[in-house]
């Protein structure tokens, strides 16, 4: 089954990423993790997102658009990234999450793909 | 009551909690089967100390106080759960011999029953363990969750239905028959090494998650040594954990950096630690029957060695993992085989023994890339190098260890 890993980071991680150096080691570790993603064949897809703040939040509200300059939810640490994982069981994409550079500098939710939600919408 | 007099209550209410836990659940619920109302009972008589303990100033016996409270409970527990008929014989039992016990204070210690019974091949293996640091050392479910990464929730539900299965299969309190004795003695011991979780402290694929129960499996394994102190392997067991613990200081930096063992201070590890697993390495060797936990403990001794002589044996430590290998030929054992013959007889045959593993099996085992990245650095393969490396860095949780690794890449 599917699992997402919806990596949150805090502000000092997300400048970190405007770091030229080659030789970042949280750039390192990402880069490390990637690879051992792939080569255990468990990875489905996923993307680094731009900075919070380049977010912009829409609703319709009694018809009318309502446009907000930033993210969803002002909280310290932020949706950095998701990655999907096609794993055997959640204890396995708790191990996973463990693994990933943003546990140890931010947090990790693993959270299942509804699949029968995802069947029902696309028929 | 001053409020020192009741933190003194307190701690002694603490004290006989920690250090009877195991004995009292294990007794209550030898006769019923039932551990989580063993636990329950036991709870109860505890949250009744907190009460009265303050008043009327803690029993001479605590003990005997909690076991005969947890008792009482325990009956009402049994009444209440309205299946009168069927627990009648139980209760009769249960209220004779809280007659018996209002004249003595000794009860039996049946601890190693509950240890097996924990270990029973109906449970679920990956459940060995949690339910021997929760019953026998009173250990919370969100506790024993943590060290195990899985949700709390997930993790008492899981304890749960483990102890219904114990009621409901009708899994006796039993010491196994001398048959079966010795596959049921290793699971016990497999159960009690899952939760030291270490032994990979040498080779950069250090478990941060077993790392803060190491005390209480120590605490497990001389639970089932006290009463078996004939089994060689159990005290093998000991011996292991003890060198591992021995080196806890020595394995980070004062910056929190990570340590190797091979780069350890040996003047950092516990010589008294050291030497009380030395004698139980020896006193297990002189039974003659060797066994995989022993071989593990020897190699950790040549290491200790070290503090000794300022070098490490390694051809002792090849030869100990060649017999450990024919025993026990785990990817754990085969790795550390491989990095041994690295030292022993050079890069090139390690990675020999490395290219001998079936990918497949490691494609999720970070130890193997961490050594396999060190063999191929010592050979000059530069970019296999980087790509072991990236496996081992990708593999680990532990920060000060990605932190090691990512260095050593360059």
């Amino acid at each position: 089954m599917q699992f997402a890993l919806l990596i949150f980071e805090d502000p000092a991680a997300f400048a970190a990423r405007n770091n030229e150096d080659e030789k970042d080691p949280y750039l390192g570790a990402w880069r490390a993790y990637h690879k051992a993603l792939v080569e255990a064949g468990v990875y489905v897809g996923g993307n680094p997102l731009q900075a919070p703040e380049t977010g912009t939040t829409v609703r319709i509200k009694e018809g009318k658009r309502r446009v907000q300059d930033g993210p969803f939810a002002e909280t310290k640490e932020q949706l950095g990234g998701f990655t999907i994982l096609e794993l055997p069981s959640l204890d396995a994409a708790l191990d996973w999450a463990a693994r990933c550079p943003a546990a140890s500098a931010g947090a990790v939710e693993v959270r299942p793909v509804s699949a029968v939600y995802l069947r029902r919408v696309t028929g | 009551m001053s409020e020192s007099g009741q933190e003194s209550t307190h701690r002694a209410i603490e004290r006989v909690a920690r250090e009877s836990y195991g004995r009292l659940v294990a007794y209550l619920s030898s006769h019923t089967r039932d551990v989580a109302s063993a636990e329950d009972a036991l709870s109860n008589a505890l949250v009744k100390a907190l009460t009265t303990w303050p008043k009327d100033g803690v029993p001479q016996n605590p003990e005997a106080w909690l076991l005969t409270t947890a008792r009482h409970s325990l009956i009402d527990l049994i009444r209440h759960q309205r299946v009168a008929l069927e627990s009648e014989p139980t209760l009769l039992h249960l209220r004779e011999e809280s007659k018996e016990m209002v004249s003595s204070t000794e009860f039996p210690d049946e601890r190693l029953k509950l240890l097996f019974v924990c270990a029973h091949p109906a449970i679920d293996p990956a459940m060995h363990t949690p339910l021997m640091l929760q019953t026998v050392l009173g250990l919370d479910a969100a506790r024993i969750a943590q060290a195990f990464l899985i949700s709390p929730t997930t993790m008492g539900q899981r304890l749960v239905r483990a102890k219904t299965k114990i009621h409901d299969a009708g899994i006796q309190f039993e010491i196994p028959q001398e048959r079966e004795l010795p596959q049921r003695l290793d699971a016990v011991l497999e159960a009690i090494y899952a939760a030291f979780g270490l032994g990979w402290d040498d080779m950069a694929g250090v478990d941060q998650r077993g790392r803060d129960l190491a005390e209480e499996a120590i605490w497990l394994a001389r639970v089932l040594l006290e009463q078996m102190p004939a089994e060689a392997e159990a005290r093998g067991l000991l011996a292991l954990m003890l060198y591992c613990e021995a080196r806890r200081a020595a394995r980070r930096g004062p910056d929190g950096r990570f340590v190797p063992l091979s780069e350890q201070d040996s003047r950092k590890w516990s010589q008294p630690l050291i030497e009380e697993a030395e004698r139980h390495l020896a006193e297990a060797a002189s039974r003659s029957r060797i066994g995989r936990f022993q071989l593990e403990a020897a190699i950790q001794s040549v290491h200790a060695g070290r503090a000794r002589s300022g070098r490490t044996e390694w051809d002792a430590i090849v030869m100990f993992y060649g017999q450990l290998i024919r025993i026990s030929p785990t990817l754990g054992t085969r790795t550390g085989y491989a990095a041994a013959v690295a030292e022993a007889k050079g890069a090139e045959a390690g990675l020999g023994v490395l290219d001998g593993i079936d990918p497949d099996d490691v494609s999720s085992y970070q130890p193997y890339w961490a050594v396999r990245a060190h063999v191929l650095q010592r050979l000059g393969q530069k970019s296999e190098a980087a790509d072991a490396f990236d496996r081992a860095i990708g593999l680990t949780e532990d920060l000060a260890v990605r932190q090691f690794l990512l260095q050593r890449r360059g």
